[in-house]
């Protein structure tokens, strides 16, 4: 207790005692209704522990007086939302594939809903927006391996392709290579068709070679002209989407020793409003036939 | 700041009789004063709260489906409107432009004129006022308040505190209301806040303001002023030497002593030390203590002085507005010197009539329709079966007008490159999109461009966008990407 204090002359208030380079402050009172407010946080903060989850315990926690949980809360809200979708996802049920995308509304919810599902169950393969990322396909551009109808389109996703279902897609190209069906020499010539199909071919001569060996080989499933076969899921030789690479390499590769891709059959694993909601969105990624 | 300390003998808390730490309030009894001060608070308190309680019931046409009130700040709606005025989400700038024209209006009215802001137009001053005057019908005056809170409990106490209470509330309701009547259509929202038929969020926001009021204006009065309010500690830096600030005018009112006949006026100051001055103050200081924190600046106690000064026969203005500079001028008898023009003043003015000008432009020179175009981001890009590259874009075509309008689209960049929108495919023409008043349109379009078109992986893309009926042009720059 200091034995002199310092008072400001005019309002009569005691500084504080101490000096920061020349400047003194005066130690005026706080008032008391600023205090009782504290007080009355301090009490309100106590109530809000006893009626709220607040303190840990050992391996568990307080879960207050109110018994309120997020996850509950969130659990409610999710059913909540649930009903409220449910009657326009029993319209979308009972509709028919091709006239829900005469239908705006349900065109829109299938779309999103789609989208959603495509996102968590397809993107990690088809990449987001159907984009296609390595040897998985993209769905956004006009080349179909097995028909871009809506109908094809629902059917690749509920069996698969070489999914091992029943109704799955199948079918495999013989390894020309790999079961020495072709010489090398012919597997080189054939490649050198394939690439002239698009335009790109250097070597005439072999071109020439490899459309025999093409019209007994390989036009039963790729077409007479390399078209393609939907029905047997042969692909376009003659386009500019290669699937597994179109450089001469990698084309005299396929023809040696084939790459299939697998796709999953979805039938069971999503319930079919899901599955035809994503038959609406990939149609509608761009390509839809 | 180099004020007086007098040191003395320290004093233990127990002789100390109160808390050094804290301070109960002392409550304030404003008189009743009459005079120039005290008639221009009266005026701008009543232009102000008339303005406040009338304006969400004027009315203004926009047509079927859009609210009819002139002053609306639509929150589900997501516009604002402001009479012939309205505002898109994407315009909130113009709240910025309004806070700024706000605040620099503050700066240099304060560096001309005092606290003006705090003494006749603040919310708090104004409501306060207003309580002051409930408080002083009900109660009476200075003299009578101050027996009143002495009286023991009885009947009179009771009646005459609950009336004032209930009063209050009342205001305090009203205020509330009319606040939510911004955000709401006001007959409506009056209509369902008395029936029970308001929302949630419009109950508590009519309770809370409803309760602010009531508390700040009825009980926390200076207080408000004094420890929670932020702007009167930066309203001193606005001040300076050639701000007029209300005075006490010290060379002329020292040394005070009381009235005593036959006073010899040229050996005493003017100041009586009648007290009016501290007795008529709504903040309860002392003016003669020179320019404070917890003066608002209302010029109620020149109004008092002035008073006392002519009843006594003496000259008028003993405390004034004036300038600091002027008061030590007037003090060794100099004429004073207005600067009111000075480079403070000059500074606040021009960057305020540049943000006024620059808000004006920006209002006049609004566009009625605004175009905006999303790329895609997955895919980046497609390549279709003939090699060509597709992208595809979200088209959202604002119309800010209040009728349907029709548009042509088009784009300009990559040679040959073609546009499709989803839903208004057609053999020939180019595609027109529609949008409803008042609202976004949005539409799915995809650009192809033939193989090899693109000699770099990126390139600018632009969207034109025409208004069919008006010819109003915009457009958006966006890219086209390629492998």
């Amino acid at each position: 207790m200091p034995t002199k204090v310092e008072k400001d002359a005019i309002t009569g208030t005691e500084t504080t005692g101490h000096e920061w380079d020349g400047i003194k402050e005066l130690n005026t009172p706080l008032p008391k209704w600023w205090l009782y407010v504290m007080y009355a946080t301090i009490a309100f903060a106590a109530v809000w522990w006893l009626l709220y989850p607040s303190w840990p315990w050992v391996n568990n926690y307080f879960p207050g007086l109110l018994g309120y949980s997020q996850r509950q809360a969130l659990d409610a809200r999710v059913a909540e939302s649930d009903a409220a979708r449910g009657a326009q996802l029993q319209q979308l049920a009972t509709t028919p594939l091709d006239q829900v995308t005469r239908d705006p509304e349900l065109m829109a919810i299938a779309f999103a809903g789609g989208q959603a599902a495509f996102n968590d169950n397809c993107a990690p393969c088809h990449g987001l927006g159907g984009a296609g990322q390595g040897h998985y396909p993209s769905l956004a551009d006009d080349a179909w391996l097995w028909g871009g109808t809506l109908d094809d389109v629902q059917s690749t996703i509920r069996y698969g392709i070489r999914s091992g279902h029943p109704d799955a897609r199948f079918n495999e190209m013989p390894a020309f290579g790999a079961l020495q069906m072709l010489e090398r020499g012919q597997i080189n010539d054939v490649a050198e068709y394939v690439l002239a199909l698009s335009g790109r071919s250097e070597d005439q001569a072999a071109a020439d070679r490899g459309q025999e060996i093409f019209a007994e080989q390989c036009a039963s499933c790729h077409g007479d002209s390399g078209e393609g076969m939907v029905e047997l899921g042969g692909p376009d030789l003659a386009d500019q989407i290669w699937l597994y690479g179109g450089g001469k390499a990698e084309i005299v590769q396929q023809i040696h020793q084939p790459r299939h891709g697998v796709m999953p059959a979805w039938v069971g694993r999503l319930d079919p409003t899901t599955i035809k909601s994503l038959a609406v969105y990939v149609h509608g990624l761009g390509g839809g036939q | 700041m180099s004020r007086a300390v007098t040191v003395e003998d320290a004093v233990s808390f127990k002789e100390l009789k109160k808390d050094p730490l804290y301070a109960s309030r002392i409550k304030i009894h404003p008189k009743d004063v009459g005079g120039r001060f005290r008639t221009i608070k009266w005026a701008a308190l009543i232009v102000l709260l008339a303005i406040y309680y009338v304006v969400p019931w004027l009315r203004w046409d926009r047509g079927p489906g859009v609210p009819d009130q002139a002053v609306l700040i639509d929150m589900p709606g997501r516009r604002a409107y402001f009479f012939w005025i309205e505002i898109w989400p994407q315009e909130v700038y113009y709240l910025t432009f309004l806070l700024m024209l706000g605040a620099f209006g503050l700066f240099l009215v304060t560096s001309i004129g005092g606290r003006v802001w705090c003494g006749f137009t603040c919310p708090q001053t104004v409501w306060t006022d207003l309580f002051m005057w409930v408080e002083r019908k009900i109660e009476g005056d200075r003299g009578a308040r101050i027996r009143l809170e002495k009286a023991p409990l009885g009947r009179e106490k009771i009646l005459r505190k609950g009336a004032k209470h209930a009063a209050w509330l009342v205001i305090a309701a009203a205020t509330g209301g009319a606040w939510i009547m911004y955000f709401n259509d006001a007959p409506t929202v009056t209509r369902e806040i008395l029936t029970g038929g308001a929302s949630y969020a419009q109950y508590f926001f009519f309770g809370l303001f409803t309760a602010t009021t009531y508390l700040l204006a009825g009980f926390a009065r200076e207080q408000v002023c004094t420890y929670m309010c932020p702007w009167p500690r930066f309203q001193a830096a606005l001040l300076d030497q050639d701000s007029y600030v209300v005075t006490y005018q010290k060379w002329r009112g020292e040394p005070r002593a009381p009235l005593k006949k036959n006073a010899n006026w040229d050996e005493r100051g003017d100041c009586i030390a009648c007290n009016n001055c501290v007795a008529v103050c709504p903040t309860g200081i002392d003016i003669r203590d020179g320019l404070q924190l917890e003066c608002i600046g209302c010029g109620l106690c020149v109004d008092a002085c002035n008073d006392v000064m002519a009843r006594i026969g003496r000259p008028p203005e003993l405390i004034t507005l004036d300038t600091e500079r002027n008061q030590a001028r007037r003090a060794l008898g100099e004429p004073p010197a207005t600067r009111i023009i000075r480079p403070r003043t000059i500074i606040y003015g021009s960057i305020l009539a540049l943000i006024a000008a620059g808000t004006l432009i920006g209002l006049t020179a609004r566009a009625e329709v605004d175009l905006n175009v999303l790329h895609d981001r997955n895919p980046l890009f497609v390549t279709l079966s003939d090699g060509s590259i597709r992208n595809g874009y979200t088209i959202k075509v604002l119309n800010k007008t209040h009728e349907e309008r029709q548009y042509d689209v088009a784009i300009g960049g990559p040679d040959g490159a073609t546009l499709s929108v989803l839903g208004e495919e057609s053999e020939d023409a180019a595609p027109v999109l529609s949008a409803r008043p008042d609202a976004v349109a949005t539409y799915r379009a995809y650009v192809t461009a033939p193989p090899g078109a693109l000699a770099e992986q990126v390139r600018p893309l632009t969207f034109r966008l025409q208004d069919r009926a008006s010819g109003a042009m915009t457009k958006h720059e966006t890219v086209f990407r390629g492998p």
